[in-house]
């Protein structure tokens, strides 16, 4: 997949501080557009701080973020035209239980983009047999298994039609058996040519997508590679521990 | 237990029915009035307790009870209940001084509130939409010309209203206001611009702290003192005001208590899609949490249908006002007990729908997203 010239993230020098603590540091990252970016390390370590700034779910106090040319800051318009462009699944799945799964992939696109409640059903179905559960389209999240509520998540992302995608673990809180068919959607999506920033432990799905891979520790990003090299030859010694660690269990 | 083991090899159990149970009837006595020594005690002595209240109480009501017409307590001749008070009283228990020629107007105000409730509330009923929208947009103007007057229709005075009239009157105009109003409050209480959140909690905790009958009584004798000469707002709507901000400051408390047991991931997979904070409280955040809320919200529209008797204080004769007024008088002394019967059969009766409905609404949502 090529990576285009064209920048969809800048983030210049972040830090941020939750009260006296220090979570993220001199955070300088590039983001291009089409690039599928893996981001490790272990836990506390800020990488789920680092992109939930991305779409504002967290307010950095220092530096500069960037995000399809459009400066994040306090201006509330900015933020919600930034969320729409910007898709974030999250580890917990946060379904809206009370809606229906299609009610779920359509709220965003008529409430937000003022699509028409016809042309969002037929667009949601189109996404839902794009994860393959077209058939759960009338039941209630709390009905559907952990897998396929993240599919449904997945999609509901989708709906809006982002050109970025945010992955906040989307495969710790599952069962080791529905890992595979949210990965499989994710690898799917990856080579669709989605830009994607995606923190996770699945070291098979780094290798076989990203194309860098970050390592952060105690809010900073402590080496960036493309997949071979990071885990054939990492530079650091902190990097070494963490994929001994992960890699050999 | 001496059943034979039967086995299955691997891969080939089949679904056993479950264990047979003590069913019907008696089993269900056994499992819920005699399951243990303290239990059958527990039940006995309940039998008991109904055996004393229960007959005395029909033998008042209804066998030993005066049910003819009448113009005075002489008419009551048997020792129990006078309902003739009620009978010869009952224009007034309804409508209070509203005169009577004009009493179809009341009729038809309350005629049309329930039939547009009832298209609302009933499931099979189609066309939400449209009765919402008549029955919080045009009904409120309909019913004020209705009861009040105006269109060709002579006005009726807001101090002869009275008797249940007015009971539903504060009621339900105290209810339909004072959810909204508690909404925003409890979303207030809750919002991050501070001077919003200090104005909603200093309201709220204010109200709290002060009893309805103070609310009702500046609203009548103390607030008039600051409005300049001549300007003067009606003393119902007044007091329609004060149970209305009375019973939100509590509604705010019970929506917040829903709100807060919302998790946080809502909030962002609302704010992720680009939902605004209007938008993501209204379609997301307040259905969850109005269905959570609904026993504490219904309690306290129970508790604000009640209250409405405390208007007696600012001089507005209600159904138990009424009630007791019509004892007093000279006719009808020593009917009190009828009367507060008859005032308790009725506030039981709205008070107890109230109660069901909610229960039905709560298994209807349930029903929704049973995980």
């Amino acid at each position: 997949m090529k990576v285009s010239d064209e920048v969809m993230i800048q983030m210049d020098g972040v830090h941020k501080w939750y009260g006296q603590f220090h979570v993220l540091k001199d955070i300088n990252l590039t983001v291009h557009k089409g690039e599928r970016i893996v981001i490790c390390g272990p836990s506390g370590s800020g990488k789920s701080t680092l992109i939930r700034c991305i779409n504002r779910l967290e307010e950095h106090q220092k530096g500069k973020i960037i995000v399809d040319n459009v400066e994040l800051g306090h201006d509330v318009k900015n933020i919600e035209l930034i969320r729409r462009e910007v898709g974030m699944v999250f580890q917990h799945f946060n379904l809206f239980p009370h809606l229906t799964v299609l009610q779920n992939l359509t709220l965003a696109p008529i409430w937000v983009r003022k699509m028409p409640r016809a042309q969002a059903e037929e667009a949601a179905m189109l996404y839902l047999k794009r994860v393959r559960i077209p058939e759960q389209a009338g039941k209630y999240p709390g009905q559907l298994s952990g897998g396929q509520q993240q599919r449904v998540a997945i999609a509901r992302s989708l709906c809006m039609n982002p050109k970025i995608m945010l992955f906040d673990e989307p495969t710790s809180a599952l069962d080791p058996e529905m890992i595979k068919e949210v990965l499989d959607v994710m690898i799917e999506l990856a080579q669709s040519g989605m830009t994607m920033i995606c923190v996770t432990h699945e070291m098979g799905f780094a290798r076989t997508v990203a194309n860098r891979v970050i390592f952060m520790d105690q809010g900073e990003i402590i080496e960036q590679n493309e997949p071979m090299a990071f885990f054939n030859n990492p530079q650091s010694e902190r990097t070494k521990l963490f994929l001994s660690q992960i890699l050999h269990h | 237990m001496a059943e034979v083991a039967t086995r299955h090899p691997p891969g080939s159990h089949p679904d056993l029915p479950p264990p047979t149970m003590e069913v019907g009837a008696l089993g269900w006595m056994r499992r819920n009035l005699f399951s243990s020594p303290l239990n059958t005690v527990l039940t006995l002595v309940g039998l008991y307790l109904l055996y004393l209240i229960v007959p005395p109480l029909l033998e008042w009501a209804v066998f030993q009870a005066n049910w003819g017409p009448g113009t005075s307590r002489a008419a009551c001749t048997k020792p129990g209940a006078c309902w003739t008070m009620i009978r010869a009283r009952f224009g007034l228990l309804m409508y209070g001084f509203y005169p009577v020629d004009q009493r179809w107007r009341v009729d038809l105000t309350f005629i049309l509130q329930f039939a547009a409730m009832a298209a609302l509330l009933i499931e099979r009923i189609p066309g939400k939409r449209y009765w919402a929208v008549f029955l919080f947009l045009i009904y409120p103007v309909v019913g004020f010309i209705l009861l009040y007057g105006g269109l060709g229709l002579p006005v009726v005075e807001t101090s002869r209203w009275g008797g249940l009239m007015l009971t539903l009157v504060l009621s339900t105009t105290g209810i339909v206001a004072s959810l909204p109003i508690g909404v925003l409050l409890a979303l207030g209480r809750r919002s991050a611009l501070p001077v919003v959140r200090m104005l909603s909690i200093a309201f709220i905790e204010f109200v709290r702290g002060v009893p309805l009958i103070s609310i009702l009584f500046m609203a009548s004798v103390v607030f008039p003192l600051f409005l300049p000469e001549g300007m003067n707002f009606d003393k119902l709507l007044r007091a329609i005001v004060g149970i209305t901000l009375f019973s939100a400051a509590y509604i705010a408390e019970v929506i917040r208590g829903g709100l807060q047991a919302i998790p946080k991931g809502q909030y962002e997979g609302a704010m992720s899609l680009g939902l605004n904070y209007w938008k993501m409280n209204l379609l997301i955040i307040l259905p969850q949490a109005l269905r959570i809320s609904i026993p504490g919200i219904v309690n306290s529209f129970i508790g604000l249908f009640m209250d409405t008797t405390l208007v007696l204080i600012v001089g507005q004769i209600e159904l138990l006002g009424m009630a007791q007024s019509s004892a007093r008088d000279p006719n009808w002394l020593g009917t009190i007990n009828t009367a507060l019967a008859f005032v308790s059969v009725v506030y039981f009766t709205f008070c107890f729908s109230m109660s069901r409905y909610s229960q039905y609404l709560e298994r209807k949502l349930q029903r929704g997203h049973r995980r």
